[in-house]
Parts: C-alpha cells; sequence; structure tokens
C-alpha cells in the first residue's frame, strides 16, 4: 500500500526500511523511525480514535507527547493500554487500534524484562536539544560526570522538526558530530528514548528509558523492555524545551487540526504531508514558518489567519511571494467536516461574514508554553510574562537550572548560548574548571512581532459546548463556565471540578489555557490566575516498569536458615513469618495439615520432636553494665541471673505494653545472648540500641546481632533426653536432671565445634535448645536426627510449635498480643519485678486505664461441642438473659487470638483476650462462627500440664 | 528521595534511615515521682511544630547510630545534624526562605 | 578471561579443626560465577569478629596489638591486616574484622580477653555474614542496578566501604581496587541466597551477551 502524504525525500526515516504493521485491522507499511502517527498520516490517515464521553472523531494534534487525541491500545507484541501513536514507534508486526480514553490490559502475565540503574552525575542534563547538547558539551569537555537524557529516538529535539543551520551546515549534523564526541567522553552517559519524569528531593530525579518498545516482537528477550533510572545530580540543567499551545475554538477537535509546529515536525522528520489544502491560525510569529515551508513542501496553504491587526513585514512577504493569502485581524471561529475538517470557517474578530475556507489541514498556534514541568515539579515558581505570553521560571534553583526554550528563549542562538552558560554556571560552583565550549553560528533570525494572547475564540452563536479545552476528557469551555459559576476560582479547584488536566497528557495542552480562560472570563491575567503544580510523572510510567525486578521471586527477600534445603528435602510445607521461609509442617504421603500437625505433636508429646528455631533473634550483650541495661528494659531483673542460668523476660514499651518476649541465657560475667522473637529480632536490637546510645550511653555495654551466627534447635519431648544424651554424652555432657537443670545451659564441643545446650521449653516438655554456629547447623541437627531415629524423632513445624506453647498458655506476641496487652493482662504479673525502682513501662503499670479490672486479660476458651475450631479473630460475645444475643451493636468481649486441635485434649481450644477474663473462668460466653452461635467455657490460659510435672521429663 | 547526612557516613538516601520522634526529650529522672498527667505526657504527648524541629534519626541500614537533625517541618529540609549529647545548635539564619505559605 | 575472578567454590567439607562438616550458605548456587557472567564468587568461609571498642582508648589499644593493625578511625574504609584479613569500620567505636582463619572461637576469646578489661568487646560473627566477591567490567554495573551508593572509583576507591543496601538486603561493601573493577559484598546468611538470585537476575543481559 503506498503512502500518498509521504514527501519524495528527507526526513529522519529510513526510506529503505518499510515496516509492515495494522493499525484499526488495516495493514499499512510505515518506514523505520516513523512514529505510529506519522506512518498513519503518511496514508492520509488522520482519524485515530473517538473521544471518551461524546463519540467525537479524533485525530493526531501533535507530533510528540503534547498530543492529547490520538490515544491508542497496542495489541501486539503486547496489550499496552493508553498509548500515543504519537510517541510509538512503528515496527513490523505492531498491531494497534485507537481507543475512546480507556485501553486494556493484558489478561496474561507480562514476561518482559523491567530493571533499574543508579547513576550519579555531576550535570544532568534534561533534553537534547541545541540548549541541551551545548550544556552537556560544555560539561563533558570540562570533564565532568554527564547524564544527557532525552526522550526522543535521537538527539536534536525541536531541531529534529526545522530546517535550521548550525554553523553554516544542517543543524542535525552538529547534533550527530556532538553526539560522538559525548560517546566517546569516559564520564558521559548519553541516553534517548529515555524520559526524565520526576525531579526530587538533592538532585534525584527519576527517567524511564524505553529500551526495547521500538524493536517491537524482535526485542531480546533479555534485554529490559524498559529502565527507570535513579540519577543523583549535583546540578541539573532542564532544556527540556517548549510546547505549542493549541487557540480554542467551536469544533476545534476535528481530525486534520493540528498545532502548526507539528506539522514542521512530520514534514521535516518525518517526511509526512499532514494535509493537502492547509489553512493556519496563528497568534504570533512562529506558525508562519509552517505555512512557508509546507507550501514550498507542494502544500497549497489556503491562508494565513493572523489575530494580530498587524502582520509582520518579514512574513508578509514570505507570504506573498508564494501566494499565500494572510488574513491579519482574524480568527478561526470554527470548523466543518465530519470525520476530517473540509472547511475551516474563517471571521474577521471584529464581527462580519464567515468565510468558510476550504482545506484538509488546519493548523492552529496560540503560542508557546516553556516545558517548565521538572523546574515546577522542583518548587521553582513561575510568572507570567505577557510579553511573551508564557508561564516561565521566574530564576534558577540551588541545584537547577533552566536553559533554552525551557527559559522562553524563543531563538536558536539564544537557546545554544543559555545551554552552554547554565552548563558552565553549575560547574563552576562544583568547582570544576570551566573549559567553555564556542556557541555556534546560527544565521540571522527575522524580527520577532509581540504576540497575541488569545485563549479562545467566541463561538459566532455563543454556544461553548464545543470549544474543547481538553480533547481527552472531552471538557469544553462550558465545563470552566460552569465552574466558575459553582463559584471556583482556582486553577486547581476548577481542575478538578472540569477534570481538565486530569487524563493522559496531565494538561501539556491544556492546562495554561485553562488558566488564561479562567482569567478571561474573570477579568485579570493569567498571572492573577497561576497555573495548576505539577507534578510527577511527567508522562505516564507502568507499575510494571516502576516495580523493575522486584516482582516474582525477588517481589520480597526470602530469607533461610542453615537447614533450609534440609526442610526442602523433608517435604516442609512453608510458612512465611517475615521475610524467613519457616517449615509450617512436614507431610507425610497423603497427611493434610490437620493429621500431620497431630501427629506432629503426639511426637512432642509422648516421643521427641525437632524444630529449626533458627530464626529467633539473637543478641549479643556484652560489657560490664550488661545487667544493668536488661534490668532496665526487660520488666523482670536479669542482672541477678547466675551464670549458666537462663531466664525467661518480657519487654515492655515505655506506655507498659508487651512489646517481645524471650529467654535470657547468661553467658559470663559481662556477657548475655537475648532471645527474642522472630519477628522482634531487628525491632529489639533496635530498641536496646535507641535506649543505650540516646538515654544511657554511659552504660559500658555492647551489643551485637548474632542471629544468624547461631542456629537453633528444639530437641522437644520425653525422649529428648535420650537423643541429647546420646549425641553429646561422648562430648561429655550428662543430660540428667540433677547434673543438666531446667533452665540451665552448657558448652560442649562436638567433633571440634562448639555447642551450647540450653534446657528451656516453650511447650512444657522436657527440651533442649541446641545451639550451634550456622556452620555447622546442617551436621548437628543430622546427628541428631540420627540419634533420635530409635525414638521416632519427628521434625515438627511452626504450626506445631503454636499448638503445643498454646496448650501451655505461653503467648506469642504480635498474635496474642497487640500492641495493648500489658504482662499483668496476659497473666503474667510474676514476671514483674516488684523489686526493681524503675524499668522501660513500670510507671504506666499505675495509670488508671491499666488498672482497670476490666481490661482484655488472656483466657483460654474450650468449644463446649468439642469439636468446633474458632476461627482466630472470631469475636467473643456474651448472650442477654433470654439467650438471644443482645440487640445490636453487639458488645464484644474480645476476640480469639490463636485457635488450634489438641492432640493432647482430643478437643479444640484457643486462647482469647476477653474482658475481665479471669474472674469469668467457667462460665460460658459465645463465640460466632460462619451464623451460628458457639458455646464456649472460658478457662485459664494453661490447658496442658497446669502443675508443670512434664519438663523434667 | 531525600539525603541525608549521617553524621559520619555522609550523606546517604533517606531510606537507610529510621526516624525516632522528637529529640531532647529525656526519660524522666524518676517515673515513680510523676502524676499520671506528667507521665502520660512523657510517654504520649510531642511537640508539632511548624519550621525547625529537633528530632531523632537513626542510620538504621548504615552505621546503626543515633543522632539528631534539625529539620525545617515545612519544606522537609534537614538543616543540621549533629552527635547525641550535643547541644542543639543554633541556626545562625530562619529556616527556609519561600518555606512559607 | 584476565577480568575474571578467582574461581574459588564455596567451601564445604570438614573444617581444620575437627570432624564436623560445615556447610556455606550458597553451596546450592554452584553455578553463580558462571549465572553471572563472571562476576560474582562466593567467597570460603572464614572467620568474622565483631569488635567494639572506643578510639582512641585502652581497648582500641589492644585490638591493635591483637591485629597488628590500628582499628581504622576514618568512617567508611577499611585496612588490611598483617595476617591477610581485614579491619572494616562499620561504627564509630565497631569494627569488623575479617580473618582468613577458619577457626573463630580461636580469634574471638583472645580478642576479648584483650578488649574486655579495657571496656571493649569481641563477638564472633563468623556465620552471621557470607562474603562474595564482585570483580571484571560488571562489577559496577550490577552494583549500580541496586546499590544507591556512588561506586564511582573517584569517590570509592580501594580502602572504602560502606554499609548500605543492595536491592532490599542490608551490606557491607568493600572497595578492593583503584580501578572499579574489584569489590567484597558482605550479606546476612539469610539473605545470602536471595542476593545471589538477585544477582544472577542481575546479569541477566551480560549472560547472554556472553553467551
Amino acid at each position: 500500500m503506498s503512502a500518498p502524504f509521504r514527501t519524495a525525500s528527507g526526513g529522519r526515516v529510513e526510506r529503505s526500511v518499510p515496516v509492515s504493521f495494522t493499525f484499526g485491522g488495516t495493514s499499512y507499511e510505515g518506514l523505520r523511525g516513523d512514529t505510529l502517527a506519522s506512518a498513519l498520516l503518511a496514508h492520509g490517515v488522520h482519524q485515530v480514535t473517538t473521544s471518551i464521553k461524546l463519540g467525537r472523531p479524533r485525530g493526531v494534534g501533535a507530533a510528540w507527547a503534547e498530543d492529547p487525541s490520538s490515544l491508542v491500545q497496542v495489541e501486539e507484541p503486547f496489550p499496552d493500554p493508553m498509548q500515543l501513536a504519537t510517541t510509538t514507534e512503528v515496527f513490523d508486526g505492531l498491531v494497534a487500534h485507537g481507543v475512546p480514553g480507556q485501553g486494556r490490559l493484558a489478561d496474561i502475565g507480562d514476561s518482559a524484562r523491567y530493571d533499574s540503574r543508579h547513576l550519579h552525575v555531576d550535570l544532568l542534563v534534561v533534553g537534547a536539544g541545541p540548549a541541551g547538547v551545548q550544556a552537556a558539551l560544555t560539561a563533558a569537555r570540562s570533564g565532568a560526570r554527564v547524564a544527557l537524557v532525552d526522550e526522543q529516538s535521537e538527539p536534536g529535539g525541536s531541531l529534529l522538526g526545522t530546517t535550521d543551520l548550525v554553523d553554516g551546515r544542517p543543524a542535525l549534523e552538529w547534533v550527530g558530530d556532538a553526539a560522538a564526541e559525548l560517546a566517546a567522553a569516559p564520564e558521559v552517559v548519553h541516553l534517548q528514548r529515555t524520559t526524565v519524569f520526576g525531579v526530587y528531593d538533592d538532585g534525584f530525579a527519576l527517567a524511564v528509558e524505553r529500551r526495547t518498545d521500538h524493536l517491537g516482537g524482535a526485542a531480546p528477550r533479555e534485554v529490559s523492555r524498559q529502565r527507570v533510572w535513579r540519577i543523583r545530580a549535583r546540578r541539573t540543567v532542564v532544556a527540556t524545551g517548549a510546547h505549542e499551545r493549541p487557540v480554542v475554538f467551536t469544533d476545534n477537535d476535528r481530525p486534520g487540526t493540528m498545532l502548526a509546529g507539528s506539522a514542521r515536525t512530520f514534514l521535516h522528520r518525518y517526511g509526512v504531508l499532514a494535509g493537502t489544502r492547509a489553512v493556519v491560525l496563528t497568534t504570533n510569529d512562529s506558525a508562519y514558518r509552517a505555512a512557508v515551508e509546507l507550501a514550498d513542501a507542494g502544500v497549497e496553504v489556503a491562508a494565513v489567519v493572523d489575530t494580530r491587526p498587524q502582520v509582520p513585514a518579514h512574513w508578509a512577504a514570505e507570504c506573498a511571494g508564494r501566494g499565500i493569502e494572510v488574513r491579519s485581524g482574524s480568527a478561526v471561529v470554527g470548523t466543518r467536516g465530519t470525520d476530517r475538517v473540509t472547511h475551516a470557517r474563517v471571521a474577521a474578530r471584529d464581527g462580519g461574514a464567515v468565510d468558510d475556507v476550504a482545506c484538509d489541514l488546519l493548523l492552529v498556534s496560540g503560542g508557546w508554553n516553556p516545558a517548565v514541568h521538572l523546574y515546577s515539579q522542583a518548587r521553582g515558581k513561575l510568572a507570567f510574562d505577557t510579553s511573551l505570553g508564557a508561564f516561565l521560571p521566574t530564576g534558577r534553583l540551588d541545584d537547577l537550572l533552566v536553559a533554552g526554550a525551557a527559559a522562553g528563549a524563543q531563538e536558536l542562538a539564544t537557546c545554544l548560548r543559555q545551554g552552554g552558560a547554565a552548563s558552565a554556571t553549575a560547574l563552576v560552583e562544583l568547582g570544576l574548571d570551566v573549559v567553555p565550549v564556542p556557541v555556534p553560528s546560527t544565521p540571522a533570525a527575522p524580527p520577532v512581532t509581540a504576540p497575541d494572547l488569545v485563549w479562545t475564540v467566541p463561538d459566532v452563536d455563543g454556544d461553548t459546548s464545543r470549544q474543547f479545552v481538553d480533547l481527552q476528557r472531552d471538557a469544553t469551555v462550558a465545563d470552566v463556565q460552569r465552574a466558575l459559576g459553582a463559584g471556583l476560582r482556582s486553577p486547581e479547584h476548577v481542575k478538578r471540578y472540569t477534570t481538565i488536566g486530569t487524563a493522559h497528557d496531565q494538561g501539556k495542552t491544556s492546562g495554561v489555557v485553562t488558566s488564561g480562560i479562567i482569567a478571561e472570563l474573570l477579568g485579570g491575567g493569567p498571572d492573577d490566575v497561576g497555573t495548576t503544580t505539577f507534578r510527577p510523572p511527567y508522562t505516564p510510567v507502568a507499575f510494571a516498569t516502576l516495580a523493575g525486578r522486584d516482582r516474582g521471586q525477588l517481589f520480597d527477600p526470602v530469607r533461610t536458615t542453615a537447614l533450609h534445603d534440609w526442610h526442602v528435602r523433608a517435604g516442609a510445607v512453608w510458612e512465611d513469618v517475615g521475610q524467613w521461609k519457616r517449615p509450617r509442617y512436614y507431610p507425610l504421603a497423603g497427611e493434610d495439615v490437620e493429621t500431620a500437625v497431630l501427629r506432629e505433636c503426639a511426637a512432642a508429646r509422648t516421643g521427641v520432636g525437632i524444630l529449626d528455631g533458627s530464626t529467633l533473634g539473637k543478641i549479643d550483650v556484652q560489657g560490664p553494665d550488661a545487667g544493668e541495661l536488661l534490668d532496665r528494659l526487660y520488666t523482670n531483673l536479669m542482672s541477678s541471673l547466675a551464670v549458666g542460668k537462663v531466664r525467661y523476660g518480657v519487654m515492655c514499651g515505655a506506655d507498659g505494653m508487651v512489646i517481645d518476649d524471650g529467654t535470657v541465657l547468661r553467658v559470663a560475667e559481662d556477657r548475655f545472648l537475648v532471645m527474642t522473637t522472630t519477628g522482634g529480632a531487628a525491632k529489639v536490637l533496635d530498641w536496646m540500641e535507641e535506649w543505650h546510645q540516646t538515654e544511657w550511653p554511659e552504660l559500658g555495654v555492647h551489643l551485637a546481632s548474632v542471629t544468624e551466627q547461631w542456629s537453633a534447635f528444639p530437641v522437644v519431648g520425653p525422649r529428648s533426653r535420650d537423643v541429647i544424651q546420646a549425641v553429646f554424652g561422648p562430648s561429655g555432657v550428662d543430660a540428667a536432671n540433677e547434673a543438666f537443670g531446667f533452665m540451665t545451659w552448657q558448652d560442649t564441643v562436638l567433633d571440634g565445634a562448639p555447642v551450647r545446650l540450653a534446657r528451656i521449653s516453650f511447650s512444657g516438655e522436657l527440651a533442649w535448645e541446641v545451639h550451634v554456629s550456622s556452620w555447622h547447623a546442617v551436621a548437628v541437627w543430622e546427628r541428631l536426627v540420627e540419634a533420635g531415629r530409635p525414638y521416632g524423632i519427628t521434625p515438627y513445624g511452626t504450626e506445631t510449635m503454636h499448638v503445643l506453647r498454646a496448650e501451655k498458655g505461653y503467648p506469642i506476641i504480635g498474635q496474642d498480643t497487640d500492641g495493648t496487652v500489658t504482662p499483668q493482662d496476659l497473666g503474667m504479673a510474676w514476671v514483674v519485678s516488684k523489686k526493681k525502682p524503675d524499668f522501660v513501662g513500670k510507671r504506666s503499670f499505675a495509670r488508671a486505664d491499666n488498672l482497670r479490672e476490666d481490661r482484655k486479660q488472656l483466657v483460654g476458651l474450650l468449644p463446649v461441642d468439642r469439636t468446633t475450631v474458632l476461627p482466630e479473630g472470631s469475636q467473643v460475645v456474651e448472650l442477654a438473659e433470654s439467650g438471644e444475643l443482645p440487640p445490636p451493636p453487639v458488645p464484644m468481649l474480645g476476640h480469639v487470638t490463636s485457635s488450634y486441635r489438641s492432640a493432647h485434649l482430643e478437643r479444640p481450644f484457643a486462647l482469647a483476650l476477653v474482658k475481665g477474663g479471669r474472674a469469668r473462668a467457667g462460665q460460658l460466653v459465645h463465640v460466632p462462627v460462619k451464623g451460628r452461635l458457639v458455646a464456649v467455657e472460658v478457662t485459664g490460659p494453661v490447658l496442658v500440664d497446669p502443675e508443670g510435672a512434664r519438663r523434667d521429663g | 528521595m531525600q539525603m541525608i547526612r549521617c553524621p559520619w557516613c555522609g550523606p546517604r538516601e533517606e531510606v537507610e534511615f529510621h526516624y525516632g520522634g522528637q529529640a531532647h526529650v529525656p526519660y524522666p529522672a524518676e517515673p515513680a515521682a510523676l502524676s499520671d498527667e506528667e507521665w502520660a505526657h512523657y510517654v504520649f504527648f510531642r511537640d508539632n511544630t511548624r519550621g525547625a524541629f529537633a528530632e531523632r534519626w537513626s542510620h538504621s541500614a548504615g552505621c546503626r547510630r543515633w543522632f539528631n537533625a534539625l529539620r525545617d517541618t515545612v519544606s522537609y529540609r534537614f538543616l543540621a545534624v549533629y552527635r547525641p549529647g550535643d547541644p542543639r545548635p543554633v541556626l545562625d539564619q530562619t529556616p527556609t526562605a519561600g518555606a512559607s505559605s | 578471561m584476565a577480568d575474571a575472578a578467582p574461581s574459588t567454590t564455596p567451601s564445604t567439607g570438614p573444617s581444620s579443626s575437627g570432624l564436623l562438616p560445615r556447610t556455606h550458605p550458597l553451596d546450592v548456587r554452584p553455578d553463580l560465577t558462571e549465572q553471572t557472567a563472571g562476576a560474582v564468587v562466593a567467597k570460603p568461609l572464614t572467620t568474622a569478629v565483631q569488635v567494639r571498642a572506643e578510639l582512641p582508648g585502652p581497648a582500641a589499644d589492644a585490638a591493635a596489638r591483637v591485629l597488628g593493625v590500628a582499628l581504622p578511625a576514618r568512617p567508611g574504609t577499611w585496612v588490611a591486616t598483617p595476617a591477610g584479613g581485614r579491619v572494616v569500620w562499620l561504627g564509630p567505636d565497631e569494627w569488623l574484622v575479617l580473618d582468613p582463619t577458619t577457626t573463630p572461637w580461636d580469634l574471638e576469646p583472645r580478642l576479648r580477653e584483650a578488649l574486655a578489661p579495657a571496656g571493649g568487646a569481641a563477638v564472633d560473627v563468623s556465620a552471621q555474614r557470607v562474603v562474595l566477591e564482585l570483580s571484571g567490567p560488571l562489577a559496577r554495573d550490577l552494583l549500580a542496578a541496586g546499590c544507591a551508593v556512588d561506586t564511582h572509583p573517584s569517590v570509592f576507591p580501594a580502602g572504602r566501604a560502606a554499609q548500605t543496601l543492595l536491592a532490599q538486603a542490608g551490606v557491607v561493601l568493600l572497595a578492593l581496587s583503584d580501578d572499579g573493577r574489584h569489590y567484597e559484598l558482605l550479606v546476612r546468611s539469610s539473605f545470602a541466597r536471595y542476593l545471589a538470585d538477585w544477582l544472577v537476575d542481575a546479569a541477566t543481559e551480560h549472560r547472554a551477551r556472553r553467551a
């Protein structure tokens, strides 16, 4: 299929590399270097889609990311919603179609890779147009670390869409030479197809590089499709150019209506004529270039409609020479056509007849908005410059400068000069020796005549409902009028009322126009109205890109113990405990969780079980004041613990609420080993360091995490002594009660490796914890398992551990507590020292609220039916005298915190926090379970061996 | 992503740090001697300053040391960092011009 | 190739001091070096002792006597020991001694006995961390994929160290050369597999390019 609107030669497209793509079900041929928009325009296709609310035809309104209308859905090679035809590069096999507003996410997983890189530079230059290239060259020659980042497929910026000369030759040759020089500089990173989408604190900028999007299905799978660059720059030069601004008039959304400068870009960059017969509406000089250049390329320019009463002499002459009619003091008041503009309706601004001028292309220029987004994101202040008709940066920021068209420069020479100067200024501030880069010469530009400020052209009938301000939102001047009529004044409020600027383009063409319209309607100038806040991202960024490689297996670190592979081989089913992978249970063939856990529990209560407890937090506490620090942080006394002994302790916050618990081993006079919960390991070390460093630096004590240093295996059950004796007896350990008492520890050496044994029980059973360097964890574990084989040693997981401890009423901090529970609430007043004058939390125990009789207290619950396992989290309620639930709202007594089936009790049981629970022992309360009320008996929390007879075997 | 200057390690990204609330709130010498209200003030009440605020930070992913910082609560900018035990620095200028709104 | 790191594999097997076998957390990643295009090598298990002392002070002096080198005072640095190990600054009163021996239960008490009377401390943390060696032309790129610290040799030359984050794991990063091509990475043992997997994934493009 031939492309009738492709010029015979010129442009940046590769005419020898055709690509085939499908749009809206029709196959087309484009050229490498085309965007979807330029390729469609080359075929005369202007309508891309229909609008979101009104279903009006919409076409290509601009040549790049500022386009508010050419929204497409990419289907192949992978579904990608809400892309712009103007920024989507074509490739073989591209399949896309227009979308009215919203696209469709893929319903299959995205197998593309996304990644990120950190980059540190002296100077970040955003934009590789004339100002940016000159800035980057200056910094590179000065030896600075530089990043030059540009969103297009090749450098040049605005020069890609012009015929400008630099140093007497085509400007892009100058750009090409500069790019080659930058590529050879060792400290320069030059990124194209990369959008700096946000500027944040302290020179931090985020950019997204589209690495393989333009390759389509040919993209190498191992190369990340998109990459987020996390750039830390000591100085940033924003050289992001300017966006042309539309003028709002009736039916200004008709396909064929386009920003004037964009038509130049389609011509010069892509070799595409955007129409055959054009009308140009302008408020300023810049659109004359489009008129003249398009005319020279063969487009019939029917008229230039200039809103200004006086036509600039230079451009009047240029037009006259080409036979282009210029209508001064006039405007386009509307368009005709259905899916494509057929006429521009032209009228004098002071009224008079409307002349319908036939055309298939309507070019519009309402002036230029410097792309101040990044400057503004960095909290730079803007002011409206009436002579330029634009919001400009009011200056520079500490670490960010603006240069070129983004700073309001209008001429190429000014852009080049400003780029070099901004770079040099930044480098001097960084203490670098600047090697100046001569500003290349440019031909003299024609004199500039002041622009006209025209936001809207009044409809001849006063109807504003088809005067589109934000094409993506189908929001019109009428909507702005309604917002103001509702009393809104701030552009932020108008934005939210009308949705202008909230769509895909974030108001690149509509934002400033809205401010102008508000000013016009309210009286006053745009400066009085201001703009809405510019927020990142500058252009949309996919969540997959932001997630990068933090997905799948790498989404969150998986922490493993030294025994992980043993557990894998043993068929463990896993529980995620924080970031740890812990075996939850080890099912035998055909076992479900319930059967497996009952079997594991029975083994620990009647034979011997073994648990990998290595995830428990472990903190080495050393120094002459080690005991003193622990005394101040634990509720009970630790300094009195004898070397060789173990004590259980509880830690509270200053508010008296339990934050962690665990055992403490006194290793030496000046050394303790503190064991914390798995989840509390980092928190407790931080907590201890915080008090030590910030409150009591005078204490001679040093803390170190040894969580991974030590592996820890509870060996639990009546036969545990046999196993311990078998493995460590040869090393001289005597595991008899008299020789190895409860809550004591002993060191030994197993084949050259130090091992520590401690008689600690979290189950009520006779038990040892075996502590060994994680280097030897596998070896020691395997010895224990081997030695336990005659006794049926059974590895058990966290589920069994939970059942065993719950049967004994041992709480899990964070499961049976929630930050509002005191040791007394847990029934552990015994762990709170009466002797110590103070410790963290003590004073709070005496607060009135903590002395209430009706505080929630930890109790046991036994379902009377002996079969229901109460769901954890269930509410506990009390029935009225009638035996019915009281009328809503039903008072809640508390909730179930732990609930299991007990092999030992041969019935389900639960722990719960219940108001005044201890006083309710023996009473019946109820727990709603799936719409029925389960009667439960309140008991003390210790359900197995309340006398503690089992711990010595 | 702000950079925070650890007094030892130098500037690092803010994700390496933990916030520790208001600085210079000493643990009472004799908690038992305080009324419930006085104790509650220590436990639960902190200033809500507009402007320069002295607060505690920990370089938790780095050297694990606590330090103090003066930070402008309007602009978020760090005005000074100092080591525990050092007095709160006196700023020679008022915090961030342009921070008012 | 000249850039490749020494092809050491994680050390497993009997310890030098006895018969009890030792297990390296990365034994299960024997192809780590290959999968990272030659950039990453898991180092054998060796001694590491965390040392606490006031500097200057008697405990620091005592440590220097045991180690044969003064504890580095400058934050974010490491020094070599005469025994072929390193002393890494971890905090203003905290260092990590890396020692090529495999019997930490010898070095810890020696240091503790010297330091404790002077107010210092020493803790065996040999099994707390795993050491990875990064070398060659990819080393800095792999780090830049997940580490916010500037590793440019002009600011992070040989002798510099940083405790920071690589991906979502806390690490101690040591610069071993001035050319940006040689680093060591210390990571908590429980995070070692995560980090190894992360490095392998980070090397995907390099691996493909090599193949």
